[in-house]
């Protein structure tokens, strides 16, 4: 039995509980002992709620069982199916174990007709038998979970019980239970950057690379083969990301989409405000894949052509330049509408005070609106650094993964995104250095890009309450 | 008192002639005239929404920044139409200041704030020159002895009538000739209140002032002429004695003593 | 630019005295030097002016020319060329035993013929050109034959898809000017095109296999279809995980959440999530969903999931905001006529919040329909040739579709991907679409 049958299963028991537990709810509202007539406070809770409660007694148990078997089943029965192959021929490695495991997946899926380690299928009809017997075992066990949680809430109900607030009670915890998954979140991505680090730090010293200026991670997976210790020095990448993501795209961005929003925001007839500022948006929302397509066919070999007529004959097609270009168009619109925010969040008054002294509109932006609405600018321009040096599909497509430490912007450079797409795509062994420097290299940016957004949203903040 | 060649003939400064103000379809002030002369203080009276400071606003073009609005009739500034091409919306605006509703001192410095008119008009020749500009504007706004020690402070940081008055130094720096206050102490308390009104009292006679109030008493107190709207029209203008003493017109009289507003 | 104005120097003419404070004789603003003054500064104005307009028309050039170079690029893409042959089905060829279709075997008997031989044999009629059709072509004659066996043994002409550089010499993609060496496309296969086109064998129409198909290493039968069907797949997941934890999360920080330690972190946190870099949430994705819980890679489960954490402070964002806006007058009403808080909120609040929230949802998942790179570390760049068959079987998605064919050094691929991205950009628009449409209409002002 799948366990999604015996969900589905549970589900509808769970709408049966609920209809008794309705009709006992509906029969003690309409008795005449009862006060009858559905007067306010001779039964507590209306039927539904006592619907609600004996269903939700009933089920929560029976359901949480099957879904802690349904994240831990799948490695329980491997441990089994791979414990009965002969131990002559049983994988001892990680490596080996999973791809046994796909194999024997592949089989039992169907996906594979036939496997080329021959335990593979013996071991794949004892999986599916395995996994029937536990499948069975735990539908029984939750059948069982369901019948004592109804039974023991439907003897509860009473006029006067207050299935109301229980069923609120449970609404609650499922309403914290569901923030909580945001720091969940934050906690899962900060404890497996860690603890990979971690793993990675036990075999390359942080100093080294931190401060170290050759990244080559192709470390040998065999230790017989020549070149077998990679360098992990990152600075090359971390210059690349900065080169790429702070200077030559904000040097693109910051002008035209802060000079956008003043003409948005200052000149604008508000017709055509009202026309472009949604089609910002949905510019917005070009997918960075787009853009990398397009960095990599059409502007990295103008640039490169360019560099070319001015000379530089090793000019490469894989620059900087094209890469931060890119980039700073595709970080226009965001960078624009923060600085429309900011200025619009300027009080109209300093406005007028500027122009009733005779001041031009663009003396008055200059000299007054623009250094008002300073710190929202920054902090809007902080987040699209933050933004830009995360960034990943534009690099990865224009960018090269040659670790220069180039200033240069026809030459290639790599950043920390890029790096990390190239370590963990392909088969990889997990355990290796070069792998787990990916997320040494993850941790770097998700601690900067945590350091520059949270200090960018509370000047952001700090400057909105200003003028609120 | 002033420093103008004398002139005892009261001197128009401004007129008013059939002006009309539209928001959209909306008629905002219907065919008002009037002169203002830089002998008095003019004050606008009315219950709100009246169009007074709609009114006001056409005198410095400050409609303008209004997408919607549409002024109809004609204002003259010493004989020159204010929306004629030859009248420079800039230069008008330095000619004619205005002090708002809500103290509005740019966030910056206060001698910044100050010097702000003058440096974007030109006015100053160096730096004494524009200290001189600075130091004569706060010391005419009565602001001078309260704030010549912390000159380089954000002028936000100030009280709300220090607040009111810096704006109205800010105004008188580019040596306007005609100032309009937009009701300048209705966020004010009465302390900071009378300080406002004793600087009107003393900067009249330089400067033309036209004065928006719903404050029926602070008309009477500032003022040498009253003028009296209701509902986008001017109802009477006159001596601030004879309008709130003998009104011509039963609506006046209804409004100050007080059955509606 | 604007020297002239913060100078303090003295610009305007002799008609004033210095200025003493307190006696200071009025600007004579009609001086000469006045008036070129003013007339600089309102230079000053214009050129500021342009200089916005030219930055927002500059960002917008750019914009055009992208989508620009996109559609000129990919909407051939849509179409694809046919060479017409003329087939004999014959059993020999095919080696298939007549008397088999007759017995219960024989739909299997049709699938695995020799429709490759067949193919080569009726191509051999078509003299010198006989290298003009796909690899796959073989699978039409077999759809045919499948569809109707009566076939067999009749001779038909049909049309099957040419080979990618027949295709593209036929959508003019190639610069015949060019030396041999360098316009990508042999000599040969010219003149076959020629050959054929003269004879009225080709044609070009649209593309059946683009949008019915998946992924294929040839160019002319790679299809979407697959890649579409995989982002459906993952954002079914990520919805129905985002969307309900997302809105609860809202309304349990926005109605019933205390102020205090915790609830600060929880609002740093989601501030935080939503501004992380797309790639970290792939990280985690591979450490947590992939190792840790050992789920299959490459499934649009995992990648539904990655995504949903990815969503989820957006939608509790934009909720919250949704939720704020609700006057607490509604709230106090409904409280006062005995409704609990619980009741207050699901029944009051929630639909009064819902356009925005619903806003807020439809922008959260265009923007995980556009997410490429934490999918790639998930392994969603699998070669997939088959439609997905479901939540744990591999797949690809249409942004990761993008990825891949963009890196394939195939000339044929280059339309492929700008196609791609066309249907990408149309899905993506109406979705934002849908949102600001939905904002417009149910926006109040309390």
């Amino acid at each position: 039995m799948p366990l999604s049958l015996i969900f589905l299963v549970l589900l509808g028991l769970g709408l049966g509980a609920f209809a008794l537990g309705r009709s006992k709810g509906a029969a003690m509202a309409s008795a005449p002992g009862a006060g009858g007539g559905g007067r306010i406070g001779s039964v507590h809770s209306r039927p539904n709620y006592h619907g609600a409660f004996v269903a939700l007694v009933a089920l929560a148990p029976a359901l949480l069982l099957v879904a802690s078997w349904a994240a831990v089943g799948d490695g329980v029965i491997a441990e089994r199916v791979i414990a009965s192959v002969p131990e002559a021929t049983r994988p001892a490695t990680e490596l080996d174990r999973s791809a046994f495991m796909n194999e024997v997946q592949g089989l039992v899926s169907g996906d594979m007709e036939a496997g080329f380690n021959p335990d593979a299928e013996v071991a794949a009809k004892l999986f599916v038998t395995t996994r029937g017997t536990y499948n069975l075992i735990v539908g029984a066990l939750a059948a069982a979970l369901f019948a004592m949680g109804g039974l023991w809430a439907f003897s509860r109900l009473r006029p006067q019980f207050r299935a109301r607030n229980s069923v609120e009670r449970a609404v609650k915890w499922l309403l914290v239970a569901s923030s909580l998954v945001a720091i969940l979140t934050t906690f899962g991505i900060v404890m497996s950057l860690v603890f990979e680090s971690f793993r990675f730090f036990q075999s390359v010293s942080p100093v080294e690379f931190l401060t170290g200026t050759t990244w080559s991670p192709q470390t040998a997976m065999r230790a017989d083969q020549v070149g077998s210790s990679g360098a992990f020095g990152a600075v090359p990448l971390f210059w690349g990301t900065i080169f790429i993501g702070a200077i030559i795209a904000m040097v693109v961005a910051i002008p035209l989409g802060l000079m956008s929003a003043i003409y948005l925001t200052q000149y604008a007839p508000s017709q055509v405000r009202r026309y472009l500022k949604p089609l910002l948006e949905l510019l917005a929302g070009v997918p960075t894949v787009v853009y990398g397509f397009f960095a990599a066919l059409t502007v990295a070999p103008a640039v490169r052509d360019f560099a070319v007529s001015l000379g530089m004959t090793d000019a490469s097609s894989e620059s900087a330049l094209a890469a931060g270009l890119v980039m700073g168009i595709m970080i226009i619109p965001f960078v624009s509408s923060m600085a429309d925010d900011a200025l619009t969040a300027v009080p109209q008054a300093m406005r007028d005070g500027s122009l009733a002294m005779g001041a031009t509109r663009s003396e008055t932006v200059r000299r007054v609106l623009v250094p008002a609405a300073l710190p929202g600018i920054v902090g809007g321009v902080l987040l699209a650094i933050s933004r830009a040096i995360g960034e990943t599909m534009i690099v990865v497509m224009a960018a090269g993964l040659a670790a220069n430490l180039e200033i240069n912007p026809f030459k290639s450079v790599t950043t920390v995104t890029t790096q990390i797409v190239a370590l963990l795509t392909g088969d990889q062994e997990f355990d290796s250095p070069k792998t787990l420097s990916a997320f040494a290299l993850g941790l770097v940016l998700f601690v900067i890009t945590l350091i520059l957004n949270i200090y960018a949203l509370s000047v952001v903040k700090k400057y909105r309450e200003a003028y609120e | 008192m002033s420093d103008y060649p004398s002139n005892t003939v009261p001197e128009t400064k401004m007129t008013a002639r059939n002006v009309s103000v539209f928001y959209g379809a909306k008629q905002a002030l219907k065919s008002v005239s009037i002169d203002v002369s830089r002998e008095h203080v003019t004050a606008f009276i009315g219950p709100s929404g009246c169009g007074k400071s709609t009114f006001l606003r056409c005198f410095n073009r400050m409609n303008d920044t209004v997408e919607s609005a549409r002024v109809e009739g004609e204002i003259k500034l010493d004989g020159t139409d204010v929306y004629s091409p030859e009248m420079d919306v800039v230069q008008l605006r330095a000619r004619v200041g205005m002090v708002f509703q809500k103290p509005n001192p740019f966030p910056k410095s206060i001698y910044e704030n100050i010097a702000y008119g003058p440096r974007i008009h030109g006015l100053a020749r160096s730096k004494a020159d524009m200290d001189g500009i600075v130091e004569g504007s706060l010391r005419r706004a009565g602001l001078w002895d309260e704030v010549k020690d912390r000159l380089a402070e954000s002028g936000t940081a100030m009280s709300g009538g220090q607040q009111q008055r810096l704006c109205i130094a800010r105004a008188i720096a580019v040596d306007p000739e005609v100032i309009l206050m937009d009701e300048p102490c209705s966020a004010l308390d009465p302390i900071a209140t009378a300080k406002i009104e004793e600087l009107i009292d003393e900067l009249r006679g330089r400067y033309a002032i036209v004065i928006v109030t719903h404050n029926m008493q602070q008309a009477a107190r500032v003022s040498q002429k009253t003028a009296f709207f209701h509902l986008g029209t001017m109802v009477e203008y006159g001596d601030t004695s004879t309008i709130f003493t003998n009104p011509a017109e039963s609506r006046t009289k209804d409004y100050i003593t007080g059955r509606y507003g | 630019m604007n020297s002239a104005l913060t100078s303090t120097a003295p610009t305007d003419g002799a008609e004033r005295q210095p200025a003493v404070a307190g006696k200071r004789l009025q600007t004579d603003w009609s001086s000469p030097a006045m008036r070129s003054r003013v007339r600089a500064r309102y230079r000053a104005e214009a050129t500021f002016r342009y200089t916005g307009l030219a930055a927002l028309l500059l960002a917008a050039l750019f914009l055009g020319f992208l989508l620009f170079t996109i559609v000129r690029d990919g909407w051939t893409g849509f179409q694809s060329t046919d060479v017409k042959v003329s087939v004999t089905y014959d059993p020999a060829t095919l080696m298939i035993d007549p008397a088999a279709l007759k017995t219960p075997e024989a739909a299997q008997a049709l699938r695995s013929a020799d429709y490759a031989a067949l193919m080569i044999e009726a191509v051999g009629q078509l003299g010198g050109a006989a290298d003009v059709v796909s690899e796959g072509a073989w699978l039409i004659l077999r759809e045919n034959l499948e569809a109707d066996p009566t076939l067999l043994g009749k001779t038909q002409s049909v049309w099957v898809p040419a080979k990618s550089n027949i295709d593209l010499l036929a959508k003019g993609k190639f610069d015949l000017a060019e030396p041999e060496l360098t316009r990508g496309v042999s000599d040969d296969d010219v003149s076959d095109y020629t050959q054929l086109k003269q004879r009225g064998l080709l044609r070009t129409g649209f593309n059946r296999i683009f949008v019915t198909m998946a992924d294929s290493t040839n160019p002319e039968l790679a299809g979407i279809w697959g890649a579409a069907l995989g982002s459906l797949l993952t954002l079914l997941i990520t919805i129905g995980l985002s969307f309900p934890i997302g809105v609860m999360a809202a309304i349990y920080l926005e109605e019933f959440a205390p102020r205090n330690r915790w609830t600060d972190l929880i609002e740093v946190s989601i501030n935080n999530l939503a501004a992380v870099p797309s790639i970290i949430f792939g990280l985690l994705g591979l450490a947590v969903f992939l190792n840790f819980f050992g789920m299959p890679r490459s499934a649009p489960l995992v990648g539904g999931l990655t995504l949903a954490l990815m969503t989820l402070p957006v939608i509790v964002i934009a909720s919250r905001v949704a939720i704020k806006a609700v006057p607490p007058s509604i709230r106090d009403a409904a409280l006062g006529i005995g409704s609990s808080p619980i009741q207050v909120v699901f029944q009051h609040v929630i639909p009064m919040a819902l356009p925005g929230i619903l806003t807020g949802t439809i922008i959260g998942m265009a923007r995980a329909l556009g997410e490429t790179a934490p999918l790639l570390l998930i392994g969603m760049r699998a070669f997939v040739v088959d439609t997905p068959q479901g939540f744990e079987s591999p797949a690809t998605v249409l942004p990761v579709q993008v990825f891949l064919w963009s890196d394939d050094v195939q000339r044929g691929f280059i339309e492929k991907t700008s196609a791609a991205i066309i249907v990408l950009l149309v899905i993506l628009l109406l979705m934002n679409s849908l949102a600001i449409y939905l904002r417009n209409k149910f926006e109040r002002r309390w």
